[in-house]
């Protein structure tokens, strides 16, 4: 009788230990990370990359023993620049290849497509670009840059140096309007005027027009917010009308290397903040770009979006050793720890609970006449505390919604 | 001084939308109106000249000497797709649709996957010329020139060359034409390569001013459909007039309210041209010429 205690004892310790050792046993598969990029389509010059840097995130994790002892598996989906496109691999990841999380989408209006497919089936969606700000919602992860991080640097900056009196050009849909809201109201903060504001149809490749009422307007600076590659024919055109404007932008450049693939100088005088580019000098950043063309020799630019899905897969990794599962709410309980950072390509970046966000280090880039790049100015750890302060708390609710600088989020 | 900059402006905008408009059609117009297919690979035709264009400009040639490859390449491609595809689809329009539907979807992937996302262009030449307090690029001049140019040249080539009394005669009675000894699938073939060449150019004289993209031809196909739907089949009583009444339209709407509704203008006349007038401009020039 004693006998028979002590073996189930033993027993029951012996489990015990192996329990403790291995908390992952009942999910020892791998963890499945679903990608969905546009590697073709409109959008392909800027995103192919990301799927790049995921790949490279994966290799250096699964090289090094995976995310706690479990290899990450991706599960890659061409959205080919098409918004029903993501809405069909949303789908498709979530319910069908059951991924623990999805890193998805370029413009905003993809983002806006497949965001309530994600709240549906209560997924959790890494948001890798920089866009127009505002969303508040419990399952995106956003690690691109918001505009108190790109405009509430450049724009008093550039009114400072070239003058008050500012031109917008911008995409017509929810990225260009919105942000084009947020350049208007840092220009009226900081006493400048609006010398105009024009809004342009995706697709739109025409511009002398355009062209000809920025030159009417008396502006001191072109603030550009075009997107995608027919808009961005509006360089070349402003360029041999001779403008001569300096520009302002939070796209070019840092996402679409349009300083590497346009003749100069068709961009020379335009300036961007952004998180992260390759040109940037540190150590941190040279290792980066040696590490990507190693493993992807012919990539022709290592821009912005690549470092933050490059980041936004070690943030994840972080979250989910914390965590000790991929579990949804044992991953946001660790988020509103407040200090899941990771000292990435771009510097030290660290996730905001509130709004699930990410601080960034802003680089001022200046494109020269042979379109060289400059840094005039760096701007460290700028908070994105926009939607925190306007009254958005992930930890205490999830209203799901985004929010802009006229419909702010309602008082708490 | 002053009217006179603000006549130029007005001027240099009508005949900026007006070459746009003449230029980006006249393919489309030549194919549809002499052969009655519906070339929806046209956007491609314009996607292979300007990167033909771009690559033998970067490669060293003088630019009017690179447009005129990419203007030749497209229609080099254009009657080898004729011989291969498109002759045995005439008189079924449907499939036509298709298999350029086809045609158009191979090329912008395969270009994505052999060239990749994107390509250096080449830069704008001429430079630009001061008026008043604005500037304009020279280069757009030439544009509304080489629209000009192109409608004259297509003139002389349809009714003053044996091709095009040949060429209009297998269109009207092919049959009869036929009967006489003209070998009519060559004369198809030839017209199928005029078009993807015409296209071709398209591409090569914008080639300067755009972004080299392998969907680039997409911008292209909006105004180039609404041009010839508004046209008719007929490209000098239908195409031409119709791309000066859209380009005034669309530059005046640009001007007063913006991009947004240029384009709107654009799709709001071909539905009011459509409805009053089915068989476009130059139906209604034919009839009243009777």
């Amino acid at each position: 009788m004693r006998k028979s205690l002590n073996r189930t004892l033993l027993a029951a310790l012996l489990a015990g230990t192996i329990m403790a050792g291995q908390p992952a046993l009942a999910q020892d598969g791998p963890i499945k990370i679903g990608v969905l990029e546009d590697q073709s389509g409109d959008f392909a010059a800027a995103t192919a990359v990301k799927v790049h840097a995921i790949e490279l995130a994966t290799k250096e994790i699964n090289d090094a023993g995976g995310i706690d002892g479990r290899p990450i598996e991706l599960v890659v989906y061409d959205t080919q620049s098409d918004n029903r496109r993501y809405q069909e691999f949303m789908r498709r990841v979530l319910q069908q290849d059951e991924v623990d999380v999805v890193f998805a989408g370029f413009s905003s209006a993809s983002r806006e497509a497949y965001r309530p497919i994600v709240n549906q089936f209560d997924g959790l969606a890494f948001y890798n670009n920089q866009y127009e700000g505002g969303v508040c919602d419990a399952n995106m992860i956003v690690t691109g840059a918001v505009p108190e991080q790109q405009f509430s640097t450049l724009i008093p900056w550039m009114m400072e140096t070239y003058g008050p009196n500012v031109y917008t050009l911008a995409a017509d849909y929810n990225f260009g309007q919105i942000s084009a809201e947020w350049v208007r109201q840092i220009v009226e903060e900081n006493g400048g005027t609006m010398a105009g504001e024009e809004f342009i149809p995706l697709g739109v490749s025409q511009f002398s027009q355009t062209i000809q009422n920025i030159q009417q307007s008396e502006a001191d600076f072109v603030v550009t917010l075009l997107v995608g590659a027919a808009q961005a024919s509006y360089y070349e055109q402003a360029n041999a009308a001779d403008v001569g404007l300096p520009m302002a932008s939070s796209v070019n450049v840092g996402q679409g290397y349009e300083h590497k693939r346009f003749t100069p100088p068709s961009l020379a005088d335009m300036y961007v903040t952004t998180n992260y580019i390759e040109e940037i000098d540190s150590p941190a950043s040279t290792d980066f770009v040696e590490r990507f063309r190693a493993m992807f020799p012919d990539e022709p630019y290592i821009n912005q979006e690549a470092a933050n899905s490059y980041i936004g897969i070690n943030l994840y990794k972080q979250m989910v050793e914390r965590a000790g599962s991929t579990d949804h709410d044992a991953i946001r309980a660790v988020l509103a720890e407040g200090d899941v950072c990771f000292d990435g390509p771009s510097g030290n970046v660290c996730l905001d609970p509130k709004s699930q966000h990410m601080s960034h280090t802003i680089f001022l880039a200046k494109v020269e006449d042979d379109h060289s790049i400059t840094f005039p100015e760096t701007w460290e750890n700028i908070e994105p505390y926009w939607l925190g302060d306007a009254g958005c708390d992930l930890t205490q609710n999830d209203p799901s919604a985004q929010y802009t600088p006229s419909s702010p989020p309602p008082a708490p | 001084m002053e009217l006179f900059t603000a006549i130029f402006s007005i001027t240099y905008q009508f005949g900026d939308a007006f070459a746009f408009l003449v230029i980006s059609c006249a393919g489309l117009a030549v194919i549809f109106g002499m052969m009655g297919v519906i070339n929806l690979a046209h956007g491609e035709f314009i996607m292979c000249g300007a990167y033909v264009t771009a690559a033998t400009a970067r490669a060293g040639l003088a630019l009017p000497v690179a447009i005129l490859c990419g203007a030749l390449a497209a229609a080099a491609i254009g009657m080898v797709l004729e011989r291969t595809v498109m002759r045995h689809l005439y008189h079924r329009p449907m499939d036509s649709i298709i298999a350029t539907w086809g045609i158009s979807l191979i090329a912008t992937q395969g270009v994505l996957i052999l060239l990749g996302p994107t390509m250096q262009g080449v830069g704008t030449p001429l430079g630009s010329m001061a008026l008043g307090d604005r500037s304009y690029s020279l280069y757009r001049l030439v544009l509304f020139a080489a629209a000009v140019g192109l409608l004259g040249g297509l003139y002389l080539l349809f009714y003053h060359t044996r091709f095009g009394v040949i060429a209009r005669a297998t269109i009207q009675r092919p049959a009869m034409a036929r009967a006489l000894g003209v070998d009519t699938r060559r004369i198809y073939g030839l017209t199928f390569g005029l078009g993807a060449g015409l296209a071709g150019l398209a591409g090569g004289l914008y080639a300067p001013t755009m972004t080299m993209v392998p969907t680039m031809g997409a911008t292209f196909i909006v105004e180039s459909f609404v041009t010839v739907v508004v046209g008719g089949a007929d490209i000098f009583l239908g195409a031409a007039p119709a791309a000066a009444i859209l380009a005034i339209i669309k530059a005046s709407l640009t001007a007063w309210y913006g991009q947004l509704f240029g384009q709107i203008g654009l799709l709001v006349a071909v539905i009011v041209v459509i409805r009053i007038m089915p068989g476009g401009l130059s139906a209604v020039v034919k009839r009243w010429q009777r």
